[in-house]
């Protein structure tokens, strides 16, 4: 589930956030809402994507022992939206099915946090093995 | 204050707290800490979480605030989150989570308005949205 599509890096703004600790979850979530406006999303598509931010951020901290988040701004064409990349090096996920399934959690959260994340945005690639870890490449088009 | 830095008011036999627009997790699990400790000390019926300026609530945040209301219902009193943002609802429904078991209301004053009746029998435990 790679998304090679990621290194299209020359069409838009790129920022990059460090995740080490909970500290940066909050930071992360201004950073999302911020691009989230500058790119004109409508108030429910911000929570959306900010609230998948959230998840995933969460994730990289707590089971990858941190790593980082890029915001892409993608401008048309062929549309306008945001790309985010939440990765880490971590020891990747071990059943990625289970952990896709609502009510599955080896952390403190309820368990919603993968697969919830993967309904908030239009798309949603996953990448994670032992080696590499985990890297989560989520879009949200405007409109 | 709290050692949350959340500030708890008593308003009679009813606890309100008022939530920011940012939740982080270390908060609220102080938050919901000193909360429960408060329902306790002061025999307080009820609690109402304002929760109008909070903008995102994820996973981890509804967690907490599923746990308060079975905090506080197993001290004896009810929870009542007021005044939900419509973009939060829409999100938390998408994640699957309709925080079981949590009083909702249109606003603070719903939920106090509501609080002055007598709990009715359907209000546990799937939870109803008060109005």
């Amino acid at each position: 589930m790679s998304d090679s599509r990621v290194a299209t890096a020359g069409e838009g703004r790129v920022s990059s956030l460090p995740i080490r600790a909970e500290d940066d979850l909050l930071a992360a979530r201004h950073a999302v809402r911020a691009a989230t406006l500058e790119a004109g999303f409508g108030l429910v598509a911000q929570t959306k994507l900010v609230t998948a931010a959230s998840e995933l951020v969460r994730n990289c901290y707590v089971h990858g022992g941190g790593g980082k988040l890029v915001i892409e701004h993608l401008v048309p064409p062929p549309r306008a939206g945001l790309r985010l990349t939440i990765s880490d090096q971590g020891p990747g996920i071990g059943d990625l099915e289970a952990a896709l399934t609502d009510g599955y959690s080896t952390g403190a959260g309820l368990g919603h946090g993968l697969g919830g994340a993967r309904r908030l945005v239009d798309e949603f690639h996953l990448d994670t093995s032992p080696e590499r870890g985990t890297t989560v490449v989520i879009t949200r088009w405007v409109n | 204050m709290s050692a949350s830095e959340i500030p708890i008011l008593r308003l009679g036999t009813v606890l309100l707290a008022g939530l920011g627009s940012e939740l982080d997790d270390k908060t609220a699990v102080l938050f919901a800490d000193e909360l429960s400790r408060q329902v306790a000390d002061t025999g307080a019926r009820a609690v109402v979480l304002d929760i109008t300026k909070l903008d995102v609530i994820d996973s981890f945040a509804a967690r907490i605030l599923v746990e308060i209301a079975t905090m506080a219902r197993l001290l004896g009193a009810r929870v009542v989150l007021a005044g939900m943002r419509y973009p939060v609802a829409i999100t938390l429904v998408e994640l699957g989570l309709g925080l079981p078991g949590v009083l909702t209301a249109l606003s603070v004053e719903h939920a106090l308005k509501k609080l002055s009746t007598p709990e009715s029998p359907r209000e546990r435990p799937g939870g109803s949205r008060v109005r």
